[in-house]
């Protein structure tokens, strides 16, 4: 960015002094360097609490330019109370262009969602982490989890699996699934089902992770391999869903289950709202003429 | 492989501030070898052990290892990777409280299967095979595979412990009291199957205890350490049945005769 540009609230553009940005731009420079590793950043208080998306605003307002345009997804829906607010903070302290489809977006902050639209070139996703290292919940010790990433000691990650499977029969994490990136760091997703997890293999946009709370930025480059942990014998598999979107009638999509009423009424619809409404639009467009 | 000792220890020593942990400790362990660190509480046995298990750094001396690959090595230079893969390959550690060696949230064959995922195995089926054939020969019951260790009593816990250690074939095995906090006669199950072990895997162990019998029963050679130094050291039999140092003498003495 290029002049400094201050905004109707009388903050600076995209609410972050340039030096925060600056260091965080460096975080994420040397996140894009080493896929998958944590990069520890200096995280600010933000004027939300934390578990509602300050590391994926502060990497937003880090990377986003007077001429982006911005898509806010909470678990894939454009207009929840996240979402809503995220998107609102951002027309109101950067004045930028926001959208709720993923084809114009050049910027898309995400909670729990890689949308279902194919990712481009040149996007960036930015997703909210609550907790990003992996192996906290089976190493409490810090300094232990850094050097085992270190010394690429990832045993620990499969006996977690392997709990999965002596319990359930088959692997039972069904989100934050974890992934080996660019053959090297194990990473935590952040917390999308793992229905999403193939959508980051390879994909041709940036994805850029922050956690605001933990202060750790990580990051996949574009075209950077990432797979799912898994054993020989017990593959890697996403989530299936027997009947389509009850809405628009997509497979092979992520759907959420809607309670209809107290008598075991329900459907499962769509949880990527654009995507759902905008294939609804083309059928409707297709019937009427 | 009788090329020669499989750890050589030589003046090792390790000072807290201006009090001695342990000074002056050199022997030769040999392949296939028990050897029993004994004393009383604060003698510097656990230190010792520590400092040869590079669990901590000695101040002083060296201790020299034979890698599977039969060229014996500095463990002071080793890298740390080296020196981590090293002990979870061929070396177990076995701790006095279960809870430290053990990982007390995740069922018992992951516990046993952690260090073969560790090594790079990444089939289930063949990981849980291990698994059972390993609380097996430890004599727990293969239907309590599933179970958490914080629903074992404390002998289980122990026997899982040398089962998780025992799963990728250490050639070394260091141990800090396993019978310590066990009943007597849990204490003589585990000894018995200890000596079964070694005898059949033909495993070289130091074991600290200031329980002489646990020496008697377990162990080819001691030490006897009092105030950090080494002060008798011999054939078990030997130093049992005709201790030359006052002190020890006075510690034979001290077993309660029936």
């Amino acid at each position: 960015m290029s002049a400094v540009t201050m905004s109707e609230a009388g903050t600076n553009f995209a609410y972050l002094d340039e030096e925060t940005k600056r260091m965080i731009r460096r975080a994420i420079l040397k996140a894009i360097a080493i896929p998958g590793y944590q990069v520890p950043f200096a995280s600010r208080e933000m004027p939300m609490p934390y578990g509602w998306g300050t590391g994926g605003v502060q990497v937003t307002a880090a990377v986003i330019g007077p001429d982006d345009v911005l898509k806010v997804i909470d678990q894939g829906a454009d207009d929840t109370t996240n979402a809503v607010s995220i998107r609102a903070f951002f027309r109101k302290v950067a004045r930028v262009a926001v959208t709720t489809h993923t084809a114009e977006a050049t910027v898309i902050q995400t909670r729990h969602r890689i949308p279902e639209h194919p990712l481009i070139e040149g996007q960036i996703l930015v997703y909210q982490v609550p907790i990003p290292e992996p192996l906290r919940f089976l190493e409490p010790r810090e300094t232990e989890t850094r050097t085992m990433h270190a010394l690429e000691e990832y045993g620990l990650m499969h006996v977690k699996l392997y709990e999965d499977i002596a319990h359930h029969g088959r692997i039972a994490t069904s989100y934050a699934y974890p992934v080996k990136v660019a053959g090297r760091y194990v990473m935590d997703p952040s917390p999308i089902p793992k229905f999403d997890n193939p959508k980051m293999h390879l994909s041709p946009a940036l994805q850029l992770f922050g956690a605001g709370r933990e202060k750790r930025i990580y990051a996949i480059p574009p075209h950077t391999d990432v797979r799912s942990l898994d054993f020989e014998d017990h593959p890697f598999e996403i989530q299936r869903f027997d009947e389509p979107c009850a809405l628009c009638g997509a497979r092979n999509v992520y759907l959420d289950e809607v309670i209809l009423d107290d008598r075991g009424g329900r459907m499962f619809v769509c949880s990527d709202t654009d995507n759902c409404e905008s294939r609804q639009a083309d059928a409707q467009k297709e019937t009427a003429a | 492989m009788s090329e020669g000792p499989l750890l050589i220890a030589r003046d090792v020593g390790k000072n807290y501030g201006n009090r001695i942990g342990c000074t002056d400790v050199s022997f030769d362990l040999w392949p296939g070898e028990v050897l029993a660190i004994v004393g009383e509480s604060g003698s510097g046995k656990t230190t010792l052990l520590n400092c040869l298990s590079t669990r901590l750094n000695a101040d002083r001396g060296t201790v020299t290892y034979r890698m599977r690959d039969g060229v014996a090595r500095d463990l002071a230079a080793l890298g740390e990777a080296e020196r981590r893969f090293l002990m979870r390959t061929d070396w177990g550690f076995v701790h006095q409280n279960p809870a430290d060696g053990l990982r007390m949230g995740v069922s018992a064959g992951a516990n046993v299967g952690e260090r073969l995922m560790a090594v790079g195995n990444r089939h289930y089926g063949r990981i849980r095979h291990c698994a059972e054939d390993w609380l097996n020969r430890v004599e727990i019951d293969v239907d309590r595979i599933d179970d958490r260790p914080r629903a074992f009593s404390g002998g289980m816990r122990q026997r899982l412990q040398i089962a998780r250690n025992l799963v990728t074939s250490p050639r070394l095995v260091f141990m800090d009291e396993p019978t310590g906090g066990l009943d007597v006669s849990v204490q003589a199950r585990l000894l018995d199957l200890v000596r079964g072990l070694v005898r059949d895997l033909g495993l070289s162990v130091i074991i600290v205890t200031h329980d002489l019998a646990v020496a008697r029963l377990l162990s080819h050679r001691m030490m006897v350490m009092k105030e950090g130094r080494v002060i008798e050291q011999g054939l078990t039999d030997r130093v049992l049945d005709d201790p030359r140092e006052p002190y020890t003498q006075l510690l034979v003495s001290s077993i309660p005769q029936a």
